[in-house]
């Protein structure tokens, strides 16, 4: 515990020196650590884009009419908030910044499978970036078909459509190549001793997701590569005027985008099963339970794309299989949730800031799951479809969920990460701020969506006028957080204390090597004797 | 319970009611839980911590308990979902036609308004068309919507049980004037329908008649 960082015993894997120099050192570098922080740079700055893009939105929803900008630059805001913050934050976001820093480490490897492979997924991921940034500037402007691409629309706008899509599908396969590289890894790379059952949630949850992102992108690349098609050759697939069906493209694109949304909130939920334990010091309670419900997420995911489409015009019958499938994903997701509650009792529990994260994210995601209920009904559903209820509801899981667990696993490996800590108080107000503007923000959406108030609408009608600026309120509270919590971390980066090896006093391997680690994790690897939440100090330890 | 427009948008709303409220007493029973947690086996109450590895029972529990709460709410949904697509024998059919950016009606007499005009009392099946990309044919006080899909018609039924004037708004977006693309349902009674419906200028006689 008395191990300090940089001290002259080791070689951190910040101040390492290969073959390349200055920034090739980075961009070059195979290392699973340099490639995740390179992510996690990549992702914080698409994520500030993305939150600027939603301040300009929430600002021109302050009043009727146009109040900032115009109809055809606020139908290109939400689109671009969308793809920028589904395609590149929250579907790469803890997997590839958190799980390549700390999936081999926690499996008490030196690094992934294929860490060359990882190199190209991350080249493919800036690649991504670069098309969809560029699809802005370039002739035809930034697209407005929204971040779900609905033909016909999207082949009859001039927007840069094909330019956007292709940055898709580049990132598509950034995911799949990551996906296979951590699958390959927890099989083949876990320490001598550690069984699948004895490793950390966080890789069960990883795991899960990988076998999603390998199963599931492909369709979606399928998917992109024919509307690019259809838009350079008219070809008659997804054209209602040339003999297609729009339809079958809403099928083909929920048969990815609804399992990427346990991509994105999986690899969250394994943070929370890291964090909770070591904050309770205390074994998690149903390790077995929380294990399983990650695969039958990750399996009945698979079976509910159609509640999208719940208004489509698709068969009843259709509409009442995916009803009654809905219902069922939502049971592991409970069963999740009392296991974290149930893990508090007889802890001793110190809630310091990752915990006040985990425990926003209950909270938060919470309501962002049982609102769920609301739009699995069909009866409910139709009438809160494309409102701001699944507005507000799918950013209570995605922002609420796995956001906040982004920052959550920022604050938890940030000591571990780069060897600094950061001041807790300040990181404590800006978590109060988050949770008060969140809820400002997002809350009053469901009730808007169930007066019958649209989305992606550029205006609206004067009976929702008060709500609408409570919620640009709430907004501005929200962003004053973010940016005092970032200003915090990068304050710490630069001049912060030094952090010691184990801050928290977690059990599971990441914690046993220095902070920062050097190259290579571990001088030895570790034999593994028991499970991963074993506290010595706990009563009933075996 | 609840009064709204037509029969079906009071079932929504009970409905709606149903899943409220278990949400919310499930939401204040994990939250209240977790935060007595925190604050009874705080560091300072409690230095030692006991490793339960788990409880069986209590595991089945949790996983029972939710899940007939949620075939409740799935059969309530289904239900009166099922009740909404069925078509009454002797319904007034209305075409809706769709495009970027407003709404018309076109009446089994060829009579087109910008405005719905519908009978109280009377079942209404609106065949919807869409002339361009898509569209979603949405009427708040009555909870109901279909998309509007282009190149196939989809329906929905429309049962009103009370007189006044609702808007009907698009909620499938379709482009730059998306927002505005509102209209008005106005349910008159049956004798002034009849009577609206037959008089028809001269012009549109000739349209329908050719």
């Amino acid at each position: 515990m008395t191990h300090q960082a940089h001290d002259n015993s080791y070689v951190s894997y910040l101040d390492y020196k290969g073959k390349h120099s200055g920034i090739w050192a980075w961009l070059l570098s195979t290392d699973h650590k340099r490639i995740g922080l390179m992510y996690l740079t990549g992702i914080m700055l698409f994520f500030v884009a993305g939150m600027s893009l939603g301040f300009v939105m929430k600002t021109e929803m302050l009043s009727r009419g146009e109040t900032l900008v115009d109809a055809q630059t606020y139908n290109a805001l939400f689109t671009l908030h969308g793809v920028i913050m589904i395609f590149l934050v929250i579907i790469p976001g803890i997997p590839a910044a958190f799980g390549n820093f700390f999936l081999p480490i926690q499996i008490g490897a030196k690094d992934v499978s294929f860490p060359r492979l990882n190199l190209f997924s991350f080249w493919l991921y800036m690649a991504g970036g670069v098309v969809a940034l560029s699809s802005l500037f370039l002739q035809g402007g930034p697209i407005d078909t929204g971040w779900t691409f609905y033909v016909p629309y999207s082949l009859r706008t001039n927007t840069n459509v094909s330019l956007a899509l292709l940055a898709a599908f580049l990132l598509g396969f950034s995911s799949i190549l990551t996906g296979l590289n951590f699958i390959t890894t927890v099989h083949r790379l876990r320490a001598p001793g550690m069984g699948f059952f004895r490793m950390p949630l966080f890789i069960w949850a990883l795991y899960s997701t990988a076998w999603i992102q390998v199963i599931a992108t492909p369709v979606i690349g399928i998917t992109i590569v024919l509307v690019i098609v259809e838009r350079l050759f008219s070809i008659g697939i997804f054209d209602p005027a040339l003999g297609g069906d729009p339809i079958l493209f809403q099928h083909l694109f929920w048969i990815y985008s609804h399992p990427a949304v346990y991509i994105m909130i999986l690899p969250a939920m394994g943070v929370v099963s890291e964090i909770i334990p070591t904050f309770a010091k205390r074994t998690i309670f149903g390790y077995k339970a929380i294990a399983f419900s990650s695969l039958a997420i990750a399996f009945i995911g698979y079976f509910v794309w159609a509640h999208h489409m719940f208004t489509s015009g698709m068969s009843d019958l259709a509409r009442i299989i995916f009803s009654l499938f809905t219902f069922l994903v939502a049971i592991p997701s409970g069963v999740k949730v009392f296991n974290w509650v149930a893990t508090l009792y007889k802890g001793s529990i110190e809630p310091r800031v990752p915990f006040l994260f985990v425990m926003m994210f209950i909270f938060l995601f919470s309501i962002g799951g049982l609102t769920g209920l609301v739009l699995g009904n069909l009866a409910t559903n139709i009438h809160t479809h494309g409102t701001y209820f699944v507005v507000a509801h799918f950013h209570y899981v995605m922002f609420g969920g796995t956001v906040i667990i982004l920052f959550g696993a920022l604050h938890y490996w940030f000591p571990k990460m780069f060897g600094r800590m950061y001041n807790e108080k300040v990181a404590t107000v800006s978590v109060i701020l988050i949770f008060i503007g969140f809820n400002g923000l997002y809350f009053t959406m469901f009730i808007l969506g169930y007066m019958g108030m649209p989305r992606r609408y550029w205006d609206y009608l004067p009976e929702y006028q008060l709500l609408h600026t409570i919620s640009a309120i709430g907004a501005y509270i929200l962003i004053a957080g973010i940016l005092l919590m970032l200003h915090n971390l990068w304050k710490a980066l630069r001049k912060g204390p030094k952090a010691v090896q184990n801050p928290w006093g977690g059990v599971t391997l990441e914690w046993t090597v220095p902070s920062p680690p050097p190259l290579e994790n571990f001088d030895e690897i570790p034999i593994i004797t028991h499970g991963p939440y074993e506290f010595p100090e706990a009563k009933g330890v075996k | 319970m609840f009064t709204g427009p037509s029969t079906y948008a009071s079932e929504v709303d009970s409905i709606m009611l149903f899943i409220v409220a278990s949400s919310v007493a499930l939401l204040l029973i994990i939250t209240v839980v977790m935060i007595y947690f925190v604050f009874r086996y705080n560091k300072k109450r409690n230095p030692v911590a006991e490793n339960i590895e788990g409880n069986t029972p209590l595991e089945i529990l949790w996983i029972a308990i939710p899940t007939v709460l949620v075939m409740f709410m799935f059969y309530y949904g289904y239900v009166a979902f099922a009740d909404i697509r069925a078509v009454p024998a002797n319904s007034l059919k209305v075409k809706v036609l769709a495009r970027m950016w407003s709404y018309s009606y076109e009446y089994e007499n060829g009579k087109q308004s910008d405005t719905l005009f519908l009978p109280n009392g009377r079942a209404t099946k609106l065949d919807l068309i869409s002339a361009d990309v898509n569209h979603g044919f949405f009427v708040p006080a009555f909870r109901i919507k279909e998309d509007v899909i282009a190149g196939k018609i989809n329906y929905l039924v429309l049962n009103p049980k009370e007189l006044g004037s609702f808007d009907i708004a698009c909620s499938e977006y379709c482009g730059l004037n998306h927002s505005l693309m509102y209209s008005k349902l106005v349910v008159i009674p049956d004798a002034d329908f009849k009577k609206w419906l037959s008089d028809m200028p001269k012009d549109t006689i000739k349209i329908a008649g050719k």
